[in-house]
């Protein structure tokens, strides 16, 4: 595969620019119940139904800390290649809000749980390192809706309380390609340490954009603006596109970027001023005094570690030695958990790399079109080894295959039976071919003449033939070595 | 039969339980005595029938192998009482009902008691005369121009005049003990995390710890034994094994170490406040025990300390009072904002408001390094002078305050030395340590006056062994007239 060379610079009149983006990303713990309550996280559920006394925070209650979210929190940490911080702090957050009850929302601040890490991305122009910052855990807030009355605001403090892990990322990404695919990447990383469902639309992964932008060349960063709270990557692509050229205007007329955080507009594809510096919020963060310091024991970590499933990156090695496949093919296999554990049953009863150009091709298209994912596939993965082993041992064309997939999508049945109910089964003796191929070319005696005569165009139409005759079933390869074969005698 | 309410918790206890009284006739007792002593001011809310009412349980069935079989107890309004109204002396939570019980409550209930009535406060537990009530100041039965201590005035007001046979209260910078050495009576601030915080109306959370109030020792020991106890609800209490300190009273403290700060000996202390100090030495050395001085060298920066870290936590903790999900609202304010500004305008008193303005400010960035930070800091050293102290020797003997009780209004103009008064108390619960107020004297007007030990981390079984020994040998006898009436 030949390698492309990193190109995304927006140009000025005057110069040319690379953008340096950063991120926050919130994900949404993957907990039975919040960070620290006892309620549900369940989503979709009635507005406060999933509300306890400490998520309201009535006089006197107190927050006790989820086992569960902490694991949930190391894992992803060591998933990130990232170091685990034997002791880390729950801090109060203060600031004054409708959907924030206790009036501060407990976060790590000085000392989070997790520390520096990476993460490793494909891009077409090669593999490129992502430097993690932190991970930290924090409760995210209520939800006020601005939409339901005319002069009411409405709290639902379902969410209240939930956890959350901040995913702080060095400032090393360089164009809005580079964020799909670590966006993409945590979030299969995530999913495969099944810590986080990843779901945007749900609102379980939303991020923070910090975007500046700089002359090609310059090392020392531009002032940067951050984009609060992008909830899918085509947004957060948009935002960076939008903010950058913003950036690079003020640049080029002599004007100042001021540091603050802005909004982005999804009706109208820009990013405004939320708040500057000067306005920004002071928090007053302090050690919440009802949570002890957590300390970690070691075991504990070392414990989780062993129980890690194997991860994209290693999976992705394990495909291109395993099975033979092409890197762009292992990745793509390995993207998600469930497709890999697809890919991997099938690859056990068939051929491995027929199996992989099948799966990638006809079946992601059938899926796609429907909208499933493929734990939702009409077609198991033993019938469809079933259909590649037809495939591989001739035993179908790959025409009559698609249209033994086609079937299959509809019935669910297993290929063999529709093969063979339906006669689809390929004319792979040899003997038969050539009586078939005989009889063809005697009806068609002046072709045979033009052909021999040169005009070898006429070799498909022999060929469309025999097709017609068998009802598409004639082996193709044979039936060429055949035809060439009775033409030249 | 004698007035049963001016005996101790647990003379009451075993006149219950050899039947010479019932509970409802004892609970009839008390409601008489509350009935008659409303100029104290001591009571929010009384739960008269439904004290009835669970006496005549009792009384129908009665379990006498509980630590307080039939007894009816008043609490300090700032626990959370299920169904019943719950102020912490505040007028943001006039109309507050709370619908689960504080551990601690439960705890008592758990062992036979049940609820007489809710004590008055200090709004949110900030003060030390109880006149920053909401609900109004209340009186000291000592006498009717003194105040009875704070936070928990209530408490030790209610306790002094038999109101209650004994209560509870919450110390965050002395709330138990000095009220108890204003009142004559006694007062424990447990080590942190021995009684679970959960369901306390919280004011500093690093430093608020219930305990008993009592009219003596032994009563003490049987308050502390029914209230404290590990809760998983709480990430800061002690998992630990449940003492009997009751049964374990020993008055025997022959070869026991008491230091004797030299620190606690302050500017303009009263000569009687020393005397009585003095007075405490000999009788401990009487009984056996060796008095060793000792230094504890940050004692004097424990009060600024203790004055940034308390309304930094404060200001945290009272954020979530905005009239939205409980408590007063107020009916101006033309917008949300306008709502919150007024609610808590009109919700909170003064002092409140001071201590939320001070531990706003003392968390702002650019002043945090300088006040909260370094606060902590010395809050670390001052544990250490105690931890290297508690190396040499068993407790430590203080008064508890450096007066007694004060006039009613003397000090609400000047909050410094309103908070001076604390002196001696506060760096026991920066340190995380229990300590015991005792009754021990009274001053030339004949008002009470206390002495404070000071014991290690979970230490309450000694320094109630001392206190214990001490009540004995001391010889004060409470003697209050009961003019109210």
């Amino acid at each position: 595969m030949s390698k492309e060379k990193f190109d995304y610079f927006i140009k000025g009149e005057k110069e040319k620019y690379e953008v340096v983006i950063g991120l926050e990303v919130h994900a949404q713990v993957l907990s039975k119940s919040k960070l620290f309550s006892g309620s549900s996280t369940k989503f979709g559920a009635d507005p406060n139904n999933q509300v306890s006394l400490i998520d309201s925070a009535f006089p006197g209650m107190l927050p006790v800390i989820n086992e569960e979210c902490i694991k949930q929190a190391v894992r992803t940490g060591l998933g990130l290649n990232a170091k685990i911080n034997n002791y880390s702090v729950f801090d109060r957050k203060n600031y004054f809000y409708a959907d924030l009850p206790q009036g501060y929302q407990i976060s790590q601040y000085k000392n989070p749980i997790v520390g520096e890490g990476k993460v490793l991305l494909d891009m077409p122009y090669g593999s490129k390192e992502i430097g993690i910052e932190r991970l930290h855990l924090e409760q995210d807030a209520g939800k006020s809706i601005h939409d339901m009355d005319p002069s009411n605001t409405y709290v639902d403090l379902n969410r209240s309380g939930i956890a959350l892990m901040e995913i702080v990322s060095k400032p090393d990404l360089r164009s809005p390609d580079e964020v799909n695919a670590y966006i993409k990447k945590l979030r299969s990383i995530m999913r495969y340490l099944g810590t986080c469902d990843g779901n945007m639309q749900e609102g379980s992964l939303r991020a923070d954009v910090n975007v500046s932008v700089r002359k090609e060349g310059d090392k020392n960063f531009g002032t940067r603006c951050e984009i609060k709270n992008v909830n899918s990557i085509k947004f957060m692509q948009m935002a960076i596109e939008y903010e950058a050229a913003r950036q690079v205007e003020l640049i080029e007329n002599g004007k100042k970027i001021d540091q603050e955080t802005r909004l982005f507009d999804t009706k109208k594809n820009e990013t405004r001023s939320m708040r500057s510096k000067e306005d920004a919020h002071d928090y007053r963060y302090f050690p919440d005094p009802d949570l002890l310091p957590l300390k970690l024991e070691q075991k504990l970590i070392d414990d989780l570690k062993k129980s890690l499933p194997e991860l994209p990156d290693k999976k992705k090695e394990r495909f291109v030695k395993e099975y033979g496949l092409n890197a762009y093919e292992a990745n793509v296999l390995v993207s998600e958990k469930e497709i890999s554990d697809y890919y991997e049953e099938v690859a056990k009863l068939s051929d491995k790399k027929l199996a992989a150009t099948w799966m990638m091709g006809d079946l992601f298209a059938m899926l796609n079109d429907r909208g499933l994912d493929i734990s939702k596939s009409p077609i198991s993965a033993k019938h469809f080894a079933e259909l590649v082993q037809a495939i591989k041992s001739g035993e179908i064309s790959g025409r009559i295959a698609k249209e033994v997939f086609e079937i299959m999508v509809e019935s669910g049945d297993n290929p063999k039976k529709i093969i063979e109910s339906k006669g689809m089964k390929q004319q792979s003796d040899p003997k038969e071919l050539e009586k078939m191929i005989n009889e063809i070319l005697s009806k068609n005696k002046d072709k045979v003449d033009q052909y021999k005569a040169g005009k070898e165009k006429l070799f498909g139409f022999f060929v469309g033939q025999v097709m017609k005759l068998s009802g598409g079933k004639a082996n193709p390869q044979l039936t060429n070595e055949i035809l060439k074969k009775l033409l030249k005698g | 039969m004698a007035d049963i309410t001016n005996q101790s918790l647990n003379e009451i206890i075993e006149n219950v339980k050899t039947k010479k009284v019932s509970s409802t006739d004892l609970t009839k007792a008390y409601i008489k005595n509350i009935e008659s002593a409303k100029k104290l001011n001591a009571f929010v809310s009384t739960t008269f029938d439904q004290a009835l009412d669970k006496a005549k349980q009792f009384d129908s069935k009665p379990n006498f192998d509980q630590l307080l079989p039939g007894i009816p107890l008043a609490v300090k309004d700032l626990f959370c009482t299920e169904n019943t109204k719950t102020t912490a002396g505040s007028n943001i939570l006039n109309n507050f009902i709370p619908s689960y019980e504080s551990t601690v409550t439960k705890n008592l209930w758990d062992n036979g008691s049940f609820l007489l009535g809710k004590l008055n406060c200090d709004e949110f537990a900030m003060g030390s005369s109880n006149e920053t009530s909401h609900y109004g100041n209340v009186i000291n039965p000592v006498g009717d121009q003194l105040v009875p201590g704070g936070s928990s005035g209530g408490s030790s007001s209610a306790l002094a005049a038999d109101l209650t046979p004994a209560t509870i209260g919450t110390d965050t910078g002395g709330s138990i003990r000095q009220p108890a050495s204003f009142t004559g009576t006694v007062g424990l601030k447990p080590t942190y995390g021995l009684c679970s915080r959960w369901g306390i109306v919280a004011f500093a959370s690093s430093l608020d710890q219930a305990g008993p109030m009592t009219k003596t020792i032994k009563d003490c020991a049987i308050m502390l034994e029914s209230m404290s106890g590990f809760d998983e609800k709480d990430s800061t209490s002690i998992n630990k094994k449940k003492e009997q300190y009751s049964k374990n009273l020993k008055d025997n403290i022959k070869g026991l170490k008491i230091g004797i700060p030299k620190e606690y000996r302050v500017d303009n202390m009263p000569k009687e406040v020393d005397e009585l100090w003095e007075k405490g030495k000999k009788i401990l050395k009487d009984l056996g025990a060796q008095l060793i001085d000792i230094s504890l060298p940050h004692t004097k920066y424990a009060l600024p300390t203790y004055y940034i870290v308390a309304p930094a936590e404060a200001s945290s903790n009272l954020a979530r009072y905005d009239g939205v999900r409980y408590g007063y609202r107020s009916k101006q304010g033309k917008d949300l904002i306008e709502m919150y500004e007024k609610t808590r305008s009109e919700g909170f008193g003064d002092e409140v408001k001071r201590r939320i303005l001070i531990g706003t400010y003392v968390l702002s960035s650019g002043y945090y390094d300088a006040y909260y930070l370094k606060a902590q800091k010395v809050r670390q050293l001052i544990k250490k002078d105690f931890d290297d102290s508690f190396k040499k020797i068993d407790a430590i003997l203080t008064p508890s305050t450096p007066s007694s009780a004060f006039k009613i209004g003397e000090k609400t103009n000047d909050p410094v030395s309103m908070y001076l008064n604390d002196i001696f108390t506060v760096p026991v619960n920066l340190a995380g340590i229990p300590a015991l107020s005792l009754p021990a004297g009274v001053d030339n007007q004949g008002h009470p006056l206390g002495l404070q030990l000071i014991g290690k981390a979970l230490d309450e079984q000694k320094i109630l062994n001392i206190g214990y020994a001490f009540e004995k040998n001391c010889g004060f006898k409470n003697e209050i007239k009961k003019w109210w009436s």
